[in-house]
């Protein structure tokens, strides 16, 4: 297989568990599926060959049509099988919940992601840093991400590591996600967004807690500022934007890009003091 | 005086989209030249345009969904050629340019390829399938088409005036909103929906209360062939679904016109209500596009199978359970809008549910070929390639069905293989294989079946090239509408999906060479008896083409299979003892007018050009009152006359009367058109 470029393909081949338990849930339907799919297949060779009119040597009946138990097989098969996935489905999808907090003995890193037009900006609360285009995180703690957006919708992925939620103006929504050893990988929008679509991906690393405080000291080292000023430049549609280090950014950025987007004054005001 | 119309609208910015706009006026200018050159358009018009018989009107449903399937399929294989060569490149699209093809492709397809097209069928199909003389409402049937016709035109025209949307098929907001799309784009494509969206719900409405109300005596529901099964719960799907799209189009063009905040991202708006509205719609469309294409299977495998359909009680059911869960799966489209588990997992459930009632269809297709005496007309291929075919996308759609996996999956190109898995052999295959069956029927003569068979491989072929790669590319993590792309592994897989978009191309060249060779060749393949395939059900019991008013004596039904009894119990070519007079209802020019109305309505709203639009809708309630004020809708065609057409039929074994002879049977009482 790995002539064909699927030994990097991240669904393949995850590199957390939220992505392997979800790819394992593909797997496994994929398996149940073959209970019903083979004797499709099967009987649609078989009969079209022993049935053809040009010297099938199968029986002719042409008033058959009906059997009970040929009935009840193929509504209970199918019935049986959904109920299986069914009840799989509705225990992983709890289990799976991009809103919950993943069990870590290790206290998670929390980071803001804010969809732009087009590229994505990284707030890190925890450090004060911010960056465009690069996701790093300690591969040992649980990444906890909020994300909103400032312009359309967009959809917020790391494939290899699990995926995915929308991210939309004026709301919040939350992905939880962890990687098993450091590594490199893509993230992206996949919600079609605009011109610079295609170019809105960014590279996640998860590194090593001692190489991860050195890439924030590289960051702080940089000494530029994302104020309100430096924001409203930033938030200017860009196509393959480059990646950005800010060694601090207006407290509470996040909560004032959601709050841009609430309706009332008075909504507006609370949103600003969270 | 024309609102934001200017010489800018036109394409001279690009030579691509020159192209695209020289072919289209060139296609319009050579239609209009044929017409003027063999001096048709009084035929044209009096024959067609203002035709209210349902058969007439179902043959240019198709002719429009063919047209559109190419302009459809031209959007597809550009994006497919882009993709195969924009490796670190911008190929030879622009962004922009590539936006309106998948937006264009994906509106063409479903709007006005496939509505089209299952209407068509219906049309031409359903009403002699219940032993009807004619829909419920004739008029309101040809008003249906015209309004389709005028929004697949709006769609036309924006490849010579303005661009299409950018915002893709489904027009997702805040984008599609006036903030990030301020052309004519969005506009174009919100018109086009609303126009022919209320042309679609009036279809629903019409056929509803044909097959309700107007099936011969003795045929019962549970004695109603698939087709008019599937076209029934269609029908209802339809008058229900539509509206809700009419809504949400008309609520986002609230937003652009009048600055509404329905969908916009600030000032109290919610994009989440746009993505609910539009899927309430949206995913009872995918059952009211692949519904007809079941029936058409159902009925195709019992008649090349020579053979009862097996478990009609189940396939029944089964349509029945499908109709009514589509209206609750629509939340899948959008489990990754954050959706707490116990809703995602409900909706999931919902979803995997529909596979049951879908599987066991596929069965007793399977079962009505089982001990039956298979014949390989082109519809029989279109048929086993189907399910075969199909049941993969079913597999793909229940991979997608668990939110966890649809985590990963969404918005990726593993989605767009899985969407045209279903909707190309479950539904476009379908239409082919009703094209194929029932060609006979509206014409006298049936299509050649080389090429017939030869489009079906380069199709299925074409479709396993071009759509396979895609469900891999969905593991390699590329997503859809990308118009470049810097992942060298992805490329080799877009280029073989390009090479099976050529063979699709070959096979629409092979269908196309397929209706060329046919009408050449017309004589030898004459359908002089009305039944050429051993038919079971009605249709087949009246002439090909039939008369306008179908059957001369409604038929009594006593089985399922209502024809081939008839057959068994040797009551077929009885001559009655008395004809009686008919009533059909006269043509008019009223449904045409109304369609050129509503484009002329939507056109100007998309430019801006007010008081053309105050004109339009001022016009069209005119049009309406004196439509509605006029009784004299309808005209008698003597016993004599009927008496003289059925003697040609029945004592005839070696011609089939001309449409000339049967207007000559009517003659004097043809409707005269232009009387509104």
């Amino acid at each position: 297989m790995s002539g064909c470029g699927l030994d990097t393909a991240p669904i393949l081949h995850p590199k957390g568990p939220i992505a392997l338990a979800e790819r394992d849930l593909i797997f496994t339907a994929i398996y149940v599926m073959m209970i019903v799919v083979i004797p499709v297949f099967v009987l649609a060779f078989l009969f079209v060959w022993r049935y053809r009119a040009s010297g099938g040597k199968g029986k002719y009946t042409p008033d058959w049509s009906y059997s009970g138990k040929i009935d009840a097989l193929i509504w209970l098969v199918p019935a049986l099988i959904v109920a299986t996935l069914g009840y799989l489905l509705w225990t992983t999808t709890h289990k799976l919940d991009p809103y919950k907090e993943l069990a870590s003995s290790e206290q998670a890193i929390e980071v803001h992601a804010i969809a732009q037009d087009w590229k994505w900006l990284f707030l890190y609360p925890e450090y004060g840093i911010a960056t465009v285009n690069e996701l790093a995180f300690p591969n040992e703690r649980p990444l906890a991400l909020k994300i909103t957006s400032d312009t359309v919708m967009n959809s917020f992925i790391i494939p290899a590591l699990g995926g995915q939620i929308y991210a939309m103006a004026g709301m919040t929504t939350r992905l939880h996600l962890i990687a098993d050893e450091p590594g490199q990988f893509t993230g992206r929008n996949t919600m079609y967004s605009g011109n610079g679509f295609a170019d809105q991906h960014f590279q996640a690393h998860a590194m090593t807690n001692s190489d991860f405080d050195a890439w924030v000291q590289k960051v702080r080292s940089g000494g530029t500022s994302l104020d309100a000023a430096a924001y409203t430049v930033l938030a200017e549609p860009s196509i393959a934007h480059g990646v950005e280090y800010y060694a601090r950014y207006t407290p509470n950025l996040f909560d004032t890009i959601l709050a841009k987007y609430a309706s009332r004054p008075a909504h507006k005001s609370r949103m600003a003091d969270h | 005086m024309l609102g934001r119309l200017t010489i800018d609208a036109f394409p001279f910015y690009s030579w691509v989209a020159m192209a695209g706009a020289g072919v289209t006026v060139l296609g319009g200018l050579i239609v209009i030249g044929l017409l003027t050159y063999f001096k048709a358009w009084r035929y044209f018009w009096t024959e067609w345009m203002t035709s209210v018989d349902h058969k007439k009107i179902g043959i240019m449903y198709i002719v429009l969904a063919l047209v559109m399937l190419l302009r459809g399929f031209i959007d597809a294989i550009m994006m497919r050629a882009q993709q195969a060569f924009a490796l670190n490149s911008e190929g030879y699209l622009p962004p922009d340019h590539f936006e309106q093809i998948f937006s264009s492709h994906g509106t063409i397809m479903v709007f006005f390829m496939a509505m089209p097209f299952l209407t068509g069928l219906f049309n031409i199909v359903a009403p002699q399938q219940i032993g009807a003389r004619d829909v419920a409402f004739p008029f309101m049937n040809s008003v249906s088409f015209w309004l389709t016709a005028a929004g697949a035109g709006l769609v036309l025209v924006s490849l010579v005036v303005g661009k299409f949307s950018e915002a893709g098929w489904t027009g997702y907001p805040p984008f599609s909103g006036i903030e990030y799309s301020p052309g004519v784009g969005v506009d174009y494509w919100l018109w086009a929906l609303i126009v022919s969206g209320v042309g679609s719900t009036l279809t629903g409405i019409n056929f509803v209360v044909t097959i309700l109300k107007k099936r011969a005596p003795g045929m019962t529901l549970m004695r109603m062939p698939m087709f008019s099964w599937t076209t029934l719960v269609v029908s209802v799907l339809m008058a229900f679904a539509f509206p809700a799209l009419t809504v949400v189009a008309i609520q986002l063009g609230l937003d652009r016109y009048l600055e509404f905040h329905f969908f916009t991202n600030g000032d109290g708006g919610n994009m989440m209500n746009f993505a609910n509205l539009l899927w309430i719609w949206g995913h009872p469309e995918v059952y009211i596009l692949i519904l007809p294409a079941f029936g058409v299977y159902s009925e195709v495998v019992a008649t090349f199978s020579g053979k009862r359909l097996f478990g009609y009680d189940s396939l029944v059911y089964a349509t029945g359970c499908i109709g009514i869960l589509s209206f609750t799966v629509w939340l899948h489209h959008f489990f990754t809008m954050g959706s707490s588990a116990n809703v995602n997992a409900f909706f999931g459930i919902a979803t995997m549910v529909i596979a049951v009632p879908t599987g066991v269809k596929v069965f007793d297709w399977l079962f009505t070929m089982y001990r039956g005496r298979i014949v390989f007309h082109p519809s029989m291929y279109w048929t086993i390639g189907f399910i075969v075919t199909f049941v993969i996308g079913g597999v793909s759609g229940v991979l997608l069905a668990p939110p966890p996996a649809d985590y990963l999956m969404h918005n990726s190109t593993f989605l767009v293989a899985h969407f045209h898995n279903m909707l190309i052999p479950g539904a476009l295959f379908g239409y082919l294989a009703g094209m194929n069956y029932w060609f006979p029927k509206a014409f006298g003569f049936k299509l050649d079946e080389t090429w017939g068979i030869r489009a079906f491989w380069f199709w299925i072929v074409g479709f396993y090239l071009a759509f396979m790669p895609l469900y891999v590319l969905g593991f390699m993590g590329m997503v859809r509408r990308m118009e470049h792309y810097n992942v060298p592994e992805w490329q080799p897989y877009l280029q073989v999906a390009a090479v099976g978009a050529v063979l699709i191309m070959i096979g629409i060249g092979c269908i196309i060479m397929q209706l060329i060779v046919s009408v050449r060749e017309r004589a030898r393949n004459v359908d002089v008896t009305g039944d050429p395939w051993n038919g079971r059900t009605l249709e087949w019991a009246t002439a090909s083409p039939p008369a306008p008013y179908n059957f001369a004596v409604i038929p009594h039904v006593e089985d399922i299979d209502a024809f081939a009894d008839m057959k068994r119990r040797g009551v077929v070519g009885e001559k009655p003892q008395h004809y009686e007079d008919i009533h059909m209802p006269k043509s008019t020019g009223a449904g045409v007018i109304l369609g050129a109305l509503g484009f002329l309505l939507g056109f100007a709203m998309i430019w801006h050009i007010y008081w053309l639009a105050a004109i339009c809708l001022v016009a069209v309630l005119a049009v309406l009152v004196m439509r509605c004020s006029n009784d004299d809708d309808e005209y008698t065609i003597t016993a004599t006359e009927v008496e003289a057409f059925e003697k040609t039929r029945i004592h005839s074994s070696l011609t089939i009367p001309s449409d000339a002879e049967v207007a000559g049977a009517a003659a004097g009482k043809q409707p005269q058109p232009g009387n509104i």
